[in-house]
């Protein structure tokens, strides 16, 4: 078998996992399956994709950072599309989701968030057609790793910047009051309410990270693979497994759920051949909820 | 009687619109008093002191905090106002430790003064602080009580109000908890409270109200109370209530 499968695993776990981080803050603290989410990944991008454009267009070609195929227009992109996706998610909560929240039915509103799935795609093919596109189509030379095993220098940025942001997201949750908001409300939102947290101040905080999250994922997907408005839907099987693999509401667990399928899909592609891909995190998915349905790093309701 | 912290006057109030479940209860509560609010099964007390902390929809009446009208201040708010509420179950986060349980409740404080208030608080209650890294699902139901009312002084509160501290406590647990209440009070805390238990709460209160079916039906001081005709009456002597939302939790 060859080890190569290592590298793609990680890097499609980094992609599931980053969107998988989103995937379980919504249902935690609100309380249902934003099926929307993938969605976002792909608005996302292509917000990146637009900003680049726009910053190529006032300063010209700009040359890439040394290896990698992309220069800083792209970074600078990245942090504004994430702030844009931030508050797509928080418009589309305000004009959609709030307000079927409040009648108390969450199955109302994953059908909701299905509905604006639907209608952000659709409005994403209109905007650019479904051609796929790219950041750059410069070819990137792989350089041997050892062990059989390649990665582009593009690759080993993208990995660092997810464990960057999987470490700073894990902080925030666990270190600073914002975060221990988020997982008071998750545990017990009548609670939360009593001690004085903002309910609505620390939603509005949890569509920021989860849309900013699907931003940078979703870029990942386009510079590594293609953009298309199909991508972040394509992502949704698998988020949603790696985000109830890991247990829902951990971020960790996210992370490491989106790695082992990831890893697991990759493998798969080797041993049983590349169609078989997608039905890996359906498979994994099935387990999980007959085996261990809390996730691995989830924690069994009172 | 000294200045009045909680004035409730008229209270109406249900989780539905139309179905009442406190229908035009009043009481006073004066400063460094301990007043319970007694009654039989399905009486409102809950509901009762839950609208007082903005957690049950009031339809009308009114809830003043030291002079401030509180009646349609949001939960959230409640605290900041001066009111602190330990609800009677489930008023832990249960997977976060001790330490952040007290932690998350101080972030109305300024975030130099949290460190220095949860030292206070352990050092009132040192069975916390020998378990302050624990996941606060797994403290016993006396140590989760503890840590329920150390979680709601932590913010200095004028007034504390507490539903039935002492249920689903062993006996051992129950005076403990009262005396936990009395030095409380001691310490210059107002505290208002729901039990179920009347002896051990008539025992450490100055007065008690009697509620049946959403409204006051009797004041006295608790000393008195516990010989009271009235008060026997009222629990026996009532036709069986239907226990509806009254009983909730």
């Amino acid at each position: 078998m060859n080890l190569q499968f290592i590298v793609d695993g990680l890097l499609t776990g980094s992609m599931i996992g980053l969107g998988a981080i989103g995937v379980t803050l919504t249902y935690s603290i609100l309380r249902f399956s934003n099926f929307a989410h993938g969605d976002f990944m792909a608005w996302g991008t292509y917000a990146t994709l637009a900003v680049v454009s726009a910053i190529g267009a006032i300063f010209g070609k700009v040359a890439p950072i040394g290896p990698l195929s992309f220069g800083w227009p792209l970074i600078v992109a990245v942090i504004i599309a994430m702030g844009f996706t931030g508050l797509l998610a928080l418009a589309l909560d305000k004009v959609l989701f709030s307000r079927l929240r409040s009648k108390g039915q969450s199955i109302i509103v994953v059908m909701a968030s299905f509905g604006a799935s639907m209608a952000l795609r659709s409005l994403l093919e209109f905007l650019f057609t479904s051609r796929p596109t790219y950041f750059s189509r410069a070819i990137q030379i792989a350089m041997p790793f050892g062990f059989g095993i390649r990665i582009t220098p593009d690759q080993i940025v993208l990995l660092i910047v997810t464990a960057l942001l999987v470490l700073g997201v894990h902080l925030l949750i666990t270190k600073t009051q914002t975060g221990r908001s988020m997982q008071a409300l998750s545990q017990n939102p009548a609670l939360a309410r009593v001690v004085g947290i903002d309910v609505a101040k620390v939603v509005r905080v949890t569509w920021l990270i989860g849309g900013g999250l699907a931003c940078v994922a979703g870029v990942m997907i386009g510079i590594l693979v293609q953009i298309r408005p199909l991508m972040g839907f394509d992502m949704l099987l698998p988020m949603f497994a790696a985000a109830i693999l890991g247990g829902i509401g951990s971020v960790p667990g996210a992370v490491l759920g989106g790695l082992i399928i990831g890893l697991a899909e990759a493998g798969a592609v080797q041993l049983i051949g590349a169609e078989w891909r997608a039905a890996v995190s359906f498979i994994i998915l099935m387990a999980v909820l007959f085996i261990r349905p809390i996730g691995l790093f989830g924690v069994k309701e009172r | 009687m000294s200045e009045p912290v909680l004035i409730v006057r008229d209270l109406v109030a249900g989780y539905e619109p139309g179905v009442p479940i406190v229908r035009g209860a009043s009481i006073t509560v004066a400063e460094k008093e301990i007043v319970v609010v007694l009654g039989p099964n399905g009486a409102g007390k809950s509901s009762f002191i839950k609208a007082i902390a903005g957690l049950v929809p009031i339809e009308s009446g009114k809830v003043e905090l030291s002079g401030n009208d509180i009646t349609s201040a949001p939960a959230h708010n409640m605290v900041r106002l001066g009111l602190a509420f330990v609800p009677q179950t489930e008023n832990v986060f249960p997977l976060m430790s001790v330490d952040d349980n007290l932690r998350v409740a101080g972030g109305i404080l300024k975030a130099k003064e949290v460190p220095v208030r949860i030292e206070e608080m352990y050092a009132t209650f040192p069975d916390l602080a020998r378990h302050r890294r624990i996941a606060a699902g797994n403290l016993s139901g006396g140590q989760r009580q503890m840590l329920a009312v150390a979680r709601a002084l932590i913010v200095r509160p004028k007034l504390l109000v507490l539903d039935e501290p002492s249920a689903g406590l062993s006996p051992k647990f129950v005076s403990m908890v009262f005396e936990m209440l009395t030095d409380i009070r001691k310490s210059g805390v107002t505290i208002l409270l729901v039990e179920q238990n009347a002896k051990a709460a008539l025992s450490i209160g100055n007065r008690a109200y009697v509620l049946v079916e959403g409204k006051d039906r009797h004041e006295g001081m608790a000393s008195e109370l516990w010989n009271d005709p009235v008060v026997a009456e009222l629990y026996l002597g009532q036709r069986p209530t239907v226990s509806k939302a009254g009983g909730a939790a």
